[in-house]
């Protein structure tokens, strides 16, 4: 339980980038710590908790308890009430965050990282082998040496900056959200349901989320840019009086998430980012956490590499940023491409749309399909959309 | 002068992403404001997703 005055690797944040990060360094033999200012892994929850199964089963050994609920269809709403159905070609799963970000951490201290939590890291002091950081935990602060210092400190990462890497998001890189997780709600627990709509979330969408016993997570983000006058929570008032006029809220979080192209520096000397610090999320769609998975194992075992040979600078932990350029990152781009398209659309343009789907028969509707029709008007987004979607 | 109110606030950090001047500070408990470091550029009132960061008038502060 104490804490040492020094680590070849301190994680900043346990987040399931963080996790990741901590295990699979660990596993190599790295002496890794990892703080979380929270005092508990997993709570709170900013997260509307969607993935695809089998992206995510690339990823973890996978636990059936983490499922709160498997989908086999997307449902979107269009501004004036059409519905089209996508059902989707491999399963998706509403996680329970709670307890997989928890079990996530117990598996990274199996591989011999030290966890502690309530332990803010206020600060960092580059040293010509590496990092003293500032800690506080509980009322004592302390400093500590270590080799590299991975960031997975969320959208609000500071290690970064201290570390001399600009991530501020700019307005329109941004999704400031909101989410409640609703009961006593009659929706569909086999289908994720999305609203696009300027009335309800302008430059974003809502989503419905089926987590069981009449629950759900209901949350909405909107665009930077189109903030300022009313807040997300001001929309999801009104989404839910209108829609679900009897739901409780029995939880209600905010969080920002960045649909930004992904950071240009992964890495620096003796610094690694990863998850939502590194803007990880696909900007079209929002979801990060199995990137987040990704990175982290990805870094964990790069920066552990680094540690066996001895080289902390930039270039020992440069094949992280390479492989993610190559791999998850070249899709990431291509996302934001579409993302940038599909928050512009107007309502009108919308309408359209699921117009033309509306009349296509339900088993003709894929992803690409969507996509084809809908940038019928935007031929030079066909490619990206391609690109990403080509294997659905 | 930004201000936030603990009330409301969600600690979530979405105004700290996009703070320019890095000077807002966020732990388990609080989120702080570095007045000096401010320019008071209301991005962060702007974002903030429940409402929790207002702009007052400096002698507001000495009420």
């Amino acid at each position: 339980m104490l804490i040492r005055s020094d680590y070849d690797v301190i994680v900043v944040g346990g987040g399931p980038a963080g996790s990741m990060a901590a295990r699979y360094a660990a596993s190599r033999g790295a002496h890794v710590a990892l703080f979380e200012k929270d005092r508990e892994i997993g709570i709170p929850v900013r997260c509307a908790e969607g993935v695809s199964e089998p992206v995510f089963r690339q990823y973890v050994e996978f636990d059936e308890r983490w499922v709160a609920s498997r989908i086999d269809k997307f449902k979107f709403h269009s501004p004036d009430g059409k519905t089209i159905i996508w059902k989707t070609p491999t399963p998706g799963l509403i996680l329970n965050r709670r307890l997989f970000d928890h079990d996530l951490a117990v598996r990274a201290t199996h591989a011999g990282a030290k966890i502690f939590t309530k332990a803010y890291v206020s600060g960092l002091v580059k040293m010509p082998d590496g990092y003293i950081v500032r800690l506080k935990h509980l009322d004592r602060e302390y400093q500590i040496r270590t080799k590299i210092v991975i960031a997975a400190d969320g959208v609000e990462s500071r290690v970064a900056r201290w570390a001399g890497i600009r991530t501020q998001l700019k307005l329109q890189d941004i999704e400031p959200c909101v989410q409640i997780l609703a009961g006593n709600i009659d929706v569909d627990q086999s289908a994720c349901e999305f609203y696009f709509s300027t009335k309800w979330a302008p430059g974003g969408y809502v989503w419905i989320f089926p987590k069981g016993q009449a629950t759900a997570n209901i949350g909405l983000g909107i665009n930077g840019k189109y903030a300022g006058q009313r807040t997300p929570l001001d929309y999801l008032y009104e989404f839910m009086s209108d829609k679900f006029p009897e739901a409780v809220a029995l939880t209600t979080t905010a969080g920002g998430v960045p649909v930004a192209r992904p950071l240009k520096n992964l890495v620096a000397d003796n610094l690694a980012i990863v998850g939502d610090a590194a803007h990880q999320v696909n900007p079209l769609t929002g979801g990060g956490i199995s990137s987040a998975l990704a990175s982290g194992k990805l870094a964990g075992e790069v920066v552990a590499e680094a540690i066996r040979t001895g080289d902390y600078s930039r270039q020992g932990l440069q094949y992280y940023q390479e492989k993610w350029d190559a791999t998850i990152g070249a899709d990431l781009r291509h996302f934001y491409r579409l993302k940038e398209w599909v928050c512009d659309l107007n309502d009108t343009d919308l309408n359209s749309i699921a117009g033309l789907l509306e009349n296509l028969p339900p088993e003709d509707i894929t992803l690409t399909k969507i996509f084809k029709i809908a940038l019928l008007k935007k031929p030079g987004l066909i490619v990206d959309a391609l690109k990403v979607f080509a294997g659905f | 002068m930004i201000v936030v109110k603990p009330e409301i606030c969600d600690l979530c950090g979405t105004c700290v992403a996009v703070c320019p001047q890095d000077c807002i500070d966020l732990s388990e408990t609080q989120l702080l404001i570095d007045r000096q470091q401010c320019n008071g550029c209301r991005l962060c009132v702007q974002v903030c997703p429940f409402g929790a960061l207002k702009e007052e008038a400096e002698h507001v502060d000495s009420v």
